[in-house]
């Protein structure tokens, strides 16, 4: 990723910063014009949990170059207390473990390093909690 | 006076045995144990550095205290495992938190002692009245070569340390600090892994540092080892600190809640900053704690702390140290730790 682009993510990224529809309060992650729910356009900022629940999982044999030391690894869509879903990856776990009601945290993470010379991206990972 | 309003600790889940190491290199596992006093130490997965434990550390210290980040005037990250060789570590953190960019910002160096050589300066600019709130962080993920003695404690983890002039859960009454020209331990720019010189990283280094910062704040205070609950000691292994606190006049009741090396390893600039965290997780109001920092090269910081009525009730959320360090663990092998450790050479 340009260190511009990820630049430009740093709100969403880093701090998982949200917004709710003003019209049916629905929390969208992240932020957008036009609301999926009811296509409202106006918003208010939304903090999200540091806590989730797995909604769908899948596992990662062939990963893509950035990513595969990492490989088998979760990729898994998660909903926050607050409504919004994420795709994050799901670390510190065996991957058999995960599935869909899997209680999770979410932790600040090293996403991915551009080479060996690029800049490191960072964000949120989940781990299963307890 | 001014002191610690929040703090927070973070380790990483992995773990590998001190058996596991001795196994690859055909050495003495009941010797190291018995040497070393280490059973097992943290591994920071691919995912993990320096940024990530400080940013996790300093949520839990953010959330303690209670304040808006955006109050906080200072962030300084000690290290010598910095992710970048030229871009601050602190920048990341705080666009991470929510802090600034009203805030002054940098990453420290001295070996083992760069977090207490943060929360130094953290603790100086509020006492100077020069920023409300200052953040001072020690953590790393620290380098051990392959077959090495630093190979068995060489960890992953830190503690950061919100210091304010009022609200404090714990009171800073004094600091001293010790420091001489002593090569007992380096890292050259570009070199992946430390040098040392051995059995030289103990008497004159080690010893001659954090005998010598301890009995100068005790001389500064007037205060005998007795008058202190706990005590914690930078811990390279689990000899040194133990060592140090017997000739000081400490006894194990003191140290032991401290003594998270044993479990953790080294974490070097992370270490005695994380030991004071596990104190304060079980400290009482009123105690008085003694910490003394060592980092290599060399030198020692010594802080008198002392806890306060709002420490208990501030410390119902965050994570613990100790149940870190106890459950859930993943435990490695040195296979896997290889990896993690990116001890292997790929191809581009």
């Amino acid at each position: 990723m340009p260190s511009p682009r990820y630049w430009r993510a740093i709100p969403s990224r880093l701090r998982l910063e949200a917004v709710r529809c003003r019209s049916c309060e629905n929390v969208v992650y992240p932020s957008r014009r036009i609301c999926p729910h009811c296509h409202g356009t106006e918003w208010d900022p939304a903090e999200l949990s540091r806590t989730g629940e797995v909604v769908t999982s899948t596992i990662v044999h062939i990963a893509p170059d950035d990513f595969a030391m990492e490989a088998p690894y979760v990729l898994a869509l998660i909903e926050t207390p607050e409504g919004a879903r994420l795709m994050l990856q799901v670390t510190d776990c065996d991957p058999e473990d995960i599935g869909p009601g899997t209680a999770v945290n979410l932790e600040f993470r090293r996403i991915r390093a551009e080479g060996n010379s690029g800049i490191l991206c960072y964000g949120f990972k989940a781990v299963p909690a307890g | 006076m001014a002191g610690i309003v929040g703090y927070g600790a973070f380790i990483p889940r992995h773990r590998i045995r001190s058996e596991e190491i001795a196994r690859q290199w055909g050495k003495d596992a009941a010797a190291i144990r018995r040497g070393l006093v280490l059973e097992e130490k943290s591994v920071p997965g691919l995912d993990e550095d320096t940024i990530t434990i400080s940013v996790e550390a300093a949520r839990d210290a953010i959330e303690r205290s209670g304040i808006d980040p955006l109050r906080i005037g200072a962030v300084y990250i000690g290290s010598e495992s910095h992710p970048y060789a030229v871009k601050p570590s602190g920048t990341v953190l705080i666009d991470a938190l929510g802090i600034g960019p009203e805030v002054h910002v940098a990453d420290f160096e001295f070996a083992c002692k760069a977090g207490t050589e943060a929360m130094f300066v953290a603790l100086c600019l509020v006492e100077s009245g020069r920023v409300e709130y200052a953040l001072g962080i020690g953590a790393d993920t620290s380098q051990g070569a392959p077959n090495d003695a630093l190979e068995f404690s060489a960890s992953a983890g830190g503690a950061a340390y919100i210091f304010g002039a009022k609200d404090l859960l714990v009171d800073v009454l004094e600091t001293y600090s010790y420091t001489s020209d002593t090569p007992d331990f380096w890292r050259r720019e570009g070199r992946f892994y430390p040098r040392h010189g051995g059995r030289f990283t103990g008497e004159p280094a080690y010893f001659k540092h954090v005998l010598s910062a301890t009995r100068g704040i005790l001389k500064k205070t007037g205060m005998d080892p007795q008058d202190f609950k706990y005590a914690v000691f930078h811990m390279p292994n689990g000899k040194f600190p133990q060592q140090a606190a017997k000739q000081l006049g400490f006894t194990k009741e003191q140290i032991e809640t401290g003594l998270v090396v044993v479990k953790m390893g080294n974490t070097y600039s992370g270490s005695s900053p994380t030991g004071l965290a596990a104190v304060l997780d079980v400290a009482d109001p009123g105690d008085k704690i003694l910490l003394t920092s060592f980092g290599s090269g060399a030198g020692s910081d010594s802080f008198v702390l002392q806890a306060t009525d709002l420490l208990p009730e501030r410390r119902v959320t965050g994570r613990k140290v100790w149940s870190m360090l106890d459950t859930p663990v993943r435990y490695v092998t040195y296979g896997e730790y290889a990896k993690l450790r990116e001890k292997i050479i790929l191809n581009d």
